[in-house]
């Protein structure tokens, strides 16, 4: 096994008594003495700080210097109406094969000369060869900040104390801010369902800064455990599990990250990789859709459960992507790949250690999500 | 107290043999939100499943550490699964066995032995 690597952050986390594991190449804390159960409750509560630096932190630039051209080229490789994003605003998007699969989910942000990129970390190395391969654009790999989220009701206040502009952002505004001689880079936007914020911090100051946040009482750092807890309740996907190159967007209830302009007789319609079968699954409709599901006893249904029709016999409908323990709904909660046209209500079985147990078919998110439009 | 390799315990109650997972298990397992019990009158042979514990990290069995018959079980986890990280070597026990012989119980550690195994 290669060697992993570490964030700026990792010394902290261990002083803050952080179990640490391998994810996605790094050495990441998957919960602190809290626990995830508390972890995830708090950020409900209050605010969590989670190091998310192993994600890629990506600028793309054309050589015009115009974020429009960086935008109108790399519409190439994604299904989004990345042209018409106003500057200071951040979009959804996904990278798409020959097809219609997706090799990864991103985030993209204008900033007015050029475009921030970031990306999932155990994609970022294919994800930068891939812009690299197909688009005239300077791609640069951002490898000397740290990137934070701070999420739940209480973030604002947090990092207002910081940083005073982050109290009039919008949900999905980016902007670049001082502290303290400092330049962060701060979008309002995660990935727990909560409002809250990403910053993107020198990685000379990410202890201090996460320090001065730490030190808040309204502020717990937050492991991977209670990451993945929040951002299922809030019914987002995790790359690899609901969404990787055999799904499309469509497919994966995403149709929502696809405006009119990329779609049939929009004007820039298509032009992206796999545009005939997402075109077509967005006319027609997919065989099968992203779901979520609420198991009606208390036993988690977990990743490849199979589901059933029926309590005996027949085929499998589909596998669970995602499953586990929501803590804020106190159930278990999965998603699952299921024939589209199973509606919210219907029962279905999954096999949980050879004994098929109900659970229904739930709309997404399970959790509210509360961000501040 | 016994304890097994499986990061269980043992406890003779009369007749009896109480068995729960360590805090040293429980503490692995992070937050348990789900537990399976056995039904009682279970006949059962040492290493068979008979129950399961959800954490909100992973399942886990817990598997019947000698041969007997499940008499009773701790519903109390079935309400308030969090007991087993609150009390992992008292309130949460999960099942009462009755043994054909509680010799069966001889070869398993004690205390000491025990931790040494965890470190």
């Amino acid at each position: 096994m290669a060697d992993l690597l570490r964030t700026g952050l990792y010394d902290l986390h261990v002083r803050l008594g952080a179990k640490i594991v391998p994810f996605a190449g790094y050495e990441m804390p998957v919960q602190y003495p809290l626990g995830v159960l508390k972890e995830h409750l708090h950020t409900r509560a209050a605010a969590g700080l989670f190091d998310v630096s192993h994600m890629g932190q990506v600028i793309v630039r054309a050589p015009s210097g115009k974020a429009v051209d960086a935008a109108l080229a790399l519409e190439a490789l994604v299904p989004v109406d990345l042209a018409g994003l106003a500057e200071g605003r951040q979009r959804y998007a996904m990278f798409t094969n020959e097809t219609g699969g997706i090799l990864d989910d991103l985030m993209v942000a204008n900033r007015g000369d050029h475009l921030f990129v970031v990306v999932n970390a155990a994609c970022k190395g294919a994800d930068i060869a891939h812009m690299r391969a197909h688009l005239a654009l300077e791609v640069t790999e951002i490898t000397d900040r740290a990137l934070l989220a701070l999420q739940g009701p209480a973030a604002e206040a947090a990092l207002a104390r910081l940083v005073p502009g982050v109290a009039a952002m919008r949900f999905m505004d980016v902007g670049v801010f001082d502290w303290v001689g400092t330049e962060v880079w701060i979008s309002r936007s995660g990935y727990t369902g909560e409002d809250g914020f990403e910053i993107s911090v020198p990685d000379a100051r990410a202890v201090a800064f996460a320090e001065a946040l730490l030190e808040m009482p309204e502020v717990e750092p937050i492991g991977l455990g209670a990451r993945d807890s929040l951002r299922l309740e809030a019914g987002l996907c995790l790359y690899g599990h609901d969404i990787d190159t055999t799904t499309t967007p469509v497919e994966a209830s995403l149709s929502w990250a696809i405006q009119k302009a990329r779609r049939a007789g929009g004007a820039r319609e298509g032009g992206f990789p796999g545009a005939a079968r997402i075109l077509g699954e967005l006319a027609a409709g997919p065989s099968r859709r992203r779901m979520g599901l609420l198991p009606e006893g208390r036993a988690p249904m977990r990743e490849g459960v199979e589901i059933y029709a029926a309590p005996e016999g027949g085929a499998p409908l589909g596998v669970i992507c995602s499953g586990g323990f929501g803590p804020s709904i106190n159930a278990p909660m999965a998603m699952a790949y299921l024939p589209a046209d199973l509606a919210v209500g219907t029962i279905v079985y999954g096999d949980v250690r050879g004994r098929r147990l109900p659970a229904r078919i739930a709309p997404l998110p399970f959790q509210p999500t509360t961000f501040k439009r | 107290m016994k304890y097994t390799e499986e990061h269980e315990w043992l406890r003779v109650e009369g007749d009896l043999v109480v068995v729960g997972i360590t805090e040293h298990a429980a503490e692995a397992l992070g937050d348990v939100v789900f537990v399976e019990l056995p039904e009682p009158g279970t006949k059962v042979a040492r290493g068979d499943e008979v129950s399961v514990i959800e954490s909100v990290k992973a399942a886990s069995d817990i598997l019947a550490p000698v041969d007997g018959e499940i008499v009773e079980v701790n519903a109390d986890l079935g309400d308030n699964p969090g007991l087993v990280n609150e009390d992992p070597m008292g309130k949460a026990w999960f099942f009462k066995m009755k043994l054909e012989d509680l010799k069966a119980l001889d070869g398993f550690m004690d205390e000491a032995a025990y931790k040494a195994l965890i470190g």
